[in-house]
């Protein structure tokens, strides 16, 4: 679970990362999306990236399997629970519940590929009239225009408050996650520890919040 | 700190033995001390039952000093009641106010399966002990305690591991049931010695391997563990055990 996870926080940073291009298109000088669909284009035409994409898909299954092989093999151990559970004084609600996040998230992901992964490897990106949503760069070359399908999707409120319940779920997941990764690679000297904890805890608010502005700014129109 | 008595409401699992169906039954007892210590608040309800003729509560207990990690008591829903570092013996009455009523149950793991009322069988324990929880030495004369060079920071490190005494407070507040603490405990302890480097390649694989096969859960490191531990024992302790154990894995001894 834990190479698993590390690797999958790694490419969390590629994605925040590529999708807060977005945000060049803000204000009088914005780019309509050119620089976020050019670096889109790039990682979806780079045969390393298209061989990470496998590793990526790969990770997530092991990372979903045996997450709940885990939480299977934990819930036969006390058949007898407590009449009085020691429930919130000596854990987290969060770190005693990263199945349910887990399984949340897994939800929201299978959202997230059919609204954007799906169009843009399979089915084709179009608008809702059904034509593709193309961009045209200046050599001429015609790319997938995914912040136009962006826009279009987050114009649903549901489609946004989803988004967000999902970011939530992974800054809670990754509050305990991340911590959780190194212990059990062994990391035990304590000042590193508290190293990767600071930056565990700022990791995991900052890059769901990054996250969840993103439908946020489509849907209240800060891009366009 | 002031002296004062109190009447307190029990509820109390009771088991006949390991096979038969348990449940909790209600007792009331009366002029409870608040410098009695919560085991004699027990013998107090007991000398009352044996006067009636009912069946005294088993508990566990030995040295009622805190060493000896025999009570093992969840007291309204904590390990050891709700001191901070401290054993059920060494709990004492002023930790609860008059009309109180204390839910008293056994520790609850597979792992430990109830041999009677609140007495669980923690011979696990013992077995991943026996697994290799030791050093080989030659017998013979001791050798000088300052013929092997130990580092000041090492050996507080392993002392501060060795305080754990095996009560096994931490497999009844984990969620999993996971007696890591305890092993981490046991394996840190040792490996960070001289003493103990020379098989602690075995030691750390055969002693996880014990351990799961007694029917421990998986540690997903909630902490709880910590919190509840009489002896304060580390979760940096478990990091170093996945340590060692990564480390003998690739080994591959």
């Amino acid at each position: 679970m834990a190479l698993t996870g590390i690797f999958l926080i790694l490419f969390l940073v590629v994605h925040v990362g590529l999708n807060a291009c977005i945000w060049n298109a803000t204000g009088e000088n914005s780019d309509h999306g050119l620089m976020f669909n050019t670096a889109a284009n790039f990682m979806g035409s780079m045969v390393v990236i298209r061989i990470l994409e496998i590793g990526l898909f790969v990770f997530i299954f092991l990372h979903v399997i045996q997450g709940i092989m885990l939480v299977m093999y934990n819930k036969q151990k006390r058949n007898i629970g407590y009449s009085v559970p020691y429930g919130n004084r000596g854990s987290k609600w969060y770190s005693r519940s990263m199945g349910l996040l887990g399984t949340l998230i897994l939800l929201f992901l299978i959202l997230h590929w059919i609204n954007f992964w799906v169009p843009s490897r399979f089915t084709g990106v179009n608008g809702v009239d059904g034509q593709p949503l193309e961009m045209e760069l200046a050599d001429g070359e015609k790319i997938h225009n995914l912040f136009a399908l962006m826009q279009i999707t987050f114009q649903n409120l549901w489609v946004v408050i989803i988004y967000v319940l999902g970011c939530i779920s992974l800054a809670y997941h990754l509050l305990h996650g991340f911590n959780s990764a190194f212990r059990t690679l062994g990391v035990h000297n304590p000042k590193y520890m508290k190293l990767i904890q600071s930056i565990g805890y700022g990791f995991s608010i900052i890059v769901p919040f990054v996250f969840a502005m993103m439908p946020i700014s489509f849907y209240l129109g800060w891009v366009s | 700190m002031e002296h004062y008595t109190m009447n307190l409401k029990l509820k109390i699992w009771r088991q006949a033995n390991r096979d038969a169906k348990g449940a909790f039954r209600n007792y009331e007892v009366s002029g409870i001390s608040s410098e009695m210590s919560f085991l004699e608040m027990i013998d107090v309800l007991n000398e009352k039952l044996i006067e009636n003729g009912d069946d005294p509560v088993a508990f566990d207990h030995d040295c009622r000093e805190g060493i000896c990690g025999m009570c093992s008591m969840y007291i309204n829903g904590r390990p050891h009641g709700p001191w901070e570092g401290t054993t059920t013996c060494q709990l004492h009455m002023r930790a609860f106010h008059d009309g109180d009523t204390i839910v008293i149950e056994p520790w609850r793991a597979n792992s430990f399966p109830v041999i009677k009322d609140l007495v669980v069988d923690r011979s696990a324990f013992d077995r991943i002990i026996q697994a290799g929880g030791y050093i080989s030495v030659n017998t013979g004369n001791a050798v000088d305690g300052n013929a092997i060079p130990i580092p000041k920071d090492k050996a507080d490190a392993s002392f501060a591991a060795a305080a754990c005494i095996g009560c096994g407070a931490c497999v009844a507040a984990c969620k999993n049931s996971s007696a890591m603490l305890f092993l981490s405990a046991k394996v840190t302890h040792l490996a960070l010695l001289p003493q103990g480097i020379p098989e602690h390649d075995s030691r750390v694989k055969d002693m996880v391997e014990r351990m799961d096969k007694e029917g421990f859960g998986a540690c997903s490191n909630t902490t709880a563990c910590e919190s509840v531990c009489p002896k304060e024992i580390k979760m940096t302790n478990i990091a170093y055990l996945n340590k060692e154990y990564l480390l003998a894995t690739l080994n591959n001894k």
